[in-house]
């Protein structure tokens, strides 16, 4: 005799601590094991590729800040890296240092938090105070540049805002001394702990083939195996003159994605230590009035920099016709940038490519058949932020 | 490796009589078709052995309204294998139903559901083309030129009623669109007179 069995719906979110933001995930449950997820996004929509094309080139860079909003800067690149590639204007070596300086502070940023509520879902909660601290820190640096903690707006085509003020290149090579050994804490809270072991080993596994069919990019390739990273595939502003070691994955499952981020950190350190060091002193951004704002003292002296300044923030720069799509690893994988120009100091059309999209999509292939406790764990580790996801 | 010159002679001999136009730009290749030609093409450059282009990265749509034919929808590939970019294009006409890629590459799924919610673009074949980004209900298609940028309806929860209710934008002031463009260059009539004298 055979029991009929009847599968449950169950809604997840929008309003949950493990899901990342504004997620609503239908489930549909047999037992405790999920036969089909629906993931219901765009809670967070606000319009940002609208908004863009309504902004003059300079007003849209603060749009990107606020899609993956733990890490900004890597964004603001990205549409920063479009822009020039169009005008064909040169970034100053120092900019070009200071904005991977940056961008790798982003990625620590994003895979510390990424990492720690990882660790948070499936019920370890001290490895999220530890790394918090670290991203004050890293926020500071962020404030200490380009006066915001979070919304950094500080990437322009041609270069960065400002410079660096005095001291913080000091700090952040001394945080570059310390932050490793918190790396270390963490693994000995994380990687041989038997509970997150056992809830993320062999769980969400993504095979080679899954992850090229489903877009995936960032660590969700990697952890496949693939070896693909656009900074040393397609590498970008400085990165060639940077040494650095990609970390992949063998298996694919929650656990080799943990492993790449934790080692993505300790490159990133890296990096960051190769940036401060090569950096020298010299100008941040292009010298061309016609793109870049003159400095306030010029403005008091120059009749051509103050015209220069009045139109750049009022009509701002045009950029010729063209159509482009540049994309950056951004910490969650390959962010890009689609922009059309007419002619116009408006884009005629911006998508923005954000990795979170493709990853969230696969949620029913990787979710199928798992028990309804390792939800969280595969949303963790598939780094959603919905910010970008929802634009 | 097969560099990008070759790629474009490659993909221009195979696909002779599908490929309209062809140029490269910015390290990537930008391809022109024809609607009906799109599932052979993405099939072709997903698994020549030269190309294996087993990427899709996104899918979008650029509106023109003042064209004829309105939609371009546009296809960003990638190949890990060569490390290329095929930017993939054609135009459409405003109620024309294009072919789907689900078939093809799984994750066009969302993409093409994107293109439908934010430009009423409609995919033949698609598994499950409802609307994504928009909220439930939500009438109109946002990204199109003509849908104006602060939208049509706006949500609030009604204390009378007790729930939330949609109604007309209400706008203490209207959207201000300041025209900064002309002072600089001068005006238009100034600058064709200038035109035509620099090429006499």
């Amino acid at each position: 005799m055979t029991k009929k069995t009847k599968t449950l719906n169950l809604n997840f979110g929008p309003q949950h601590p493990a899901a990342h933001g504004v997620l609503r995930l239908i489930l549909e449950l047999d037992g405790e094991v999920v036969e089909k997820a629906d993931p219901h996004i765009g809670l967070l929509h606000r319009g940002t590729e609208k908004l863009i094309e309504n902004k003059t080139y300079m007003q849209a860079v603060p749009y990107f800040d606020r899609l993956d909003y733990v890490a900004p800067m890597n964004q603001e690149h990205a549409f920063a890296l479009a822009i020039e590639k169009i005008l064909k204007i040169d970034v100053p070596i120092r900019a070009q240092f200071i904005r991977v300086m940056f961008c790798e502070i982003g990625r620590i940023l994003s895979h510390i938090l990424n990492v720690t509520t990882q660790a948070l879902d499936v019920g370890a909660l001290t490895p999220s105070l530890w790394g918090f601290e670290e991203r004050e820190t890293l926020m500071t640096f962020y404030e200490r540049a380009s006066g915001s903690r979070l919304h950094a707006n500080y990437f322009r085509a041609g270069g960065v805002h400002q410079d660096l003020p005095r001291g913080l290149e000091e700090d952040i090579a001394k945080f570059c001394e310390t932050f490793p050994k918190i790396i270390d804490d963490l693994e000995t809270l994380l990687t041989d702990n038997r509970i997150f072991k056992q809830r993320n080993v062999d769980i969400g596994i993504v095979t080679k083939q899954d992850a090229l069919d489903y877009s995936f990019s960032g660590v969700m390739i990697r952890g496949s195996g693939v070896a693909w990273d656009l900074r040393k595939s397609q590498p970008y502003d400085c990165y060639k003159q940077l040494e650095f070691k990609i970390p992949v994955g063998k298996n694919g499952d929650c656990y080799d994605r943990y492993l790449c981020r934790i080692e993505e950190m300790r490159e990133s350190i890296s990096i960051i230590k190769q940036c401060l060091s090569k950096m020298t002193r010299g100008p941040i951004k292009s010298f061309d009035g016609k793109i870049a704002p003159p400095s306030k003292k010029e403005i008091k002296q120059s009749m051509e920099a103050l015209i220069h300044h009045f139109k750049l923030f009022t009509e701002g720069y045009r950029v010729p016709n063209d159509e482009i799509y540049t994309a950056v690893e951004a910490p969650k994988g390959e962010f890009g940038v689609y922009l059309i120009s007419d002619g116009s100091s408006k884009p005629y059309k911006c998508k923005i490519r954000a990795p979170g999209f493709s990853h969230l999509q696969a949620m029913d292939y990787l979710i199928k058949g798992h028990m309804l406790a390792d939800v969280p764990a595969v949303l963790g580790s598939l780094d959603i932020v919905f910010g970008e996801v929802d634009r | 490796m097969i560099n990008l010159i070759d790629l474009e002679k490659k993909i221009n001999s195979e696909l002779a009589t599908k490929i309209k136009k062809s140029e490269i730009k910015h390290n990537q290749l930008y391809l022109y078709i024809e609607n009906e030609d799109l599932i052979d093409v993405s099939l072709f450059i997903k698994s020549n052995e030269k190309m294996k282009f087993r990427q899709l990265i996104d899918i979008t749509v650029v509106d023109y309204p003042e064209n004829n034919q309105r939609f371009k929808v546009v296809y960003l590939f990638l190949s890990h294998e060569f490390n290329h970019r095929i930017i993939l294009s054609y135009l459409i006409n405003e109620n024309e139903v294009i072919n789907s890629l689900t078939s093809i590459y799984p994750a066009a799924n969302w993409m093409e559901r994107e293109v439908f919610d934010m430009y009423g673009v409609k995919f033949k074949d698609h598994p499950d083309l409802r609307r994504i980004l928009t909220d439930y209900g939500f009438e109109g298609y946002p990204l199109r030129k003509d849908f104006p940028l602060t939208g049509h309806t706006e949500v609030r929860y009604s204390e009378d009623q007790k729930k939330v209710i949609n109604e007309p934008v209400k706008l203490e002031q209207n959207y201000r669109n300041f025209d900064y463009e002309s002072p600089w260059e001068g005006t238009k009539y100034i600058k064709d007179q200038t035109d035509n004298d620099k090429k006499n």
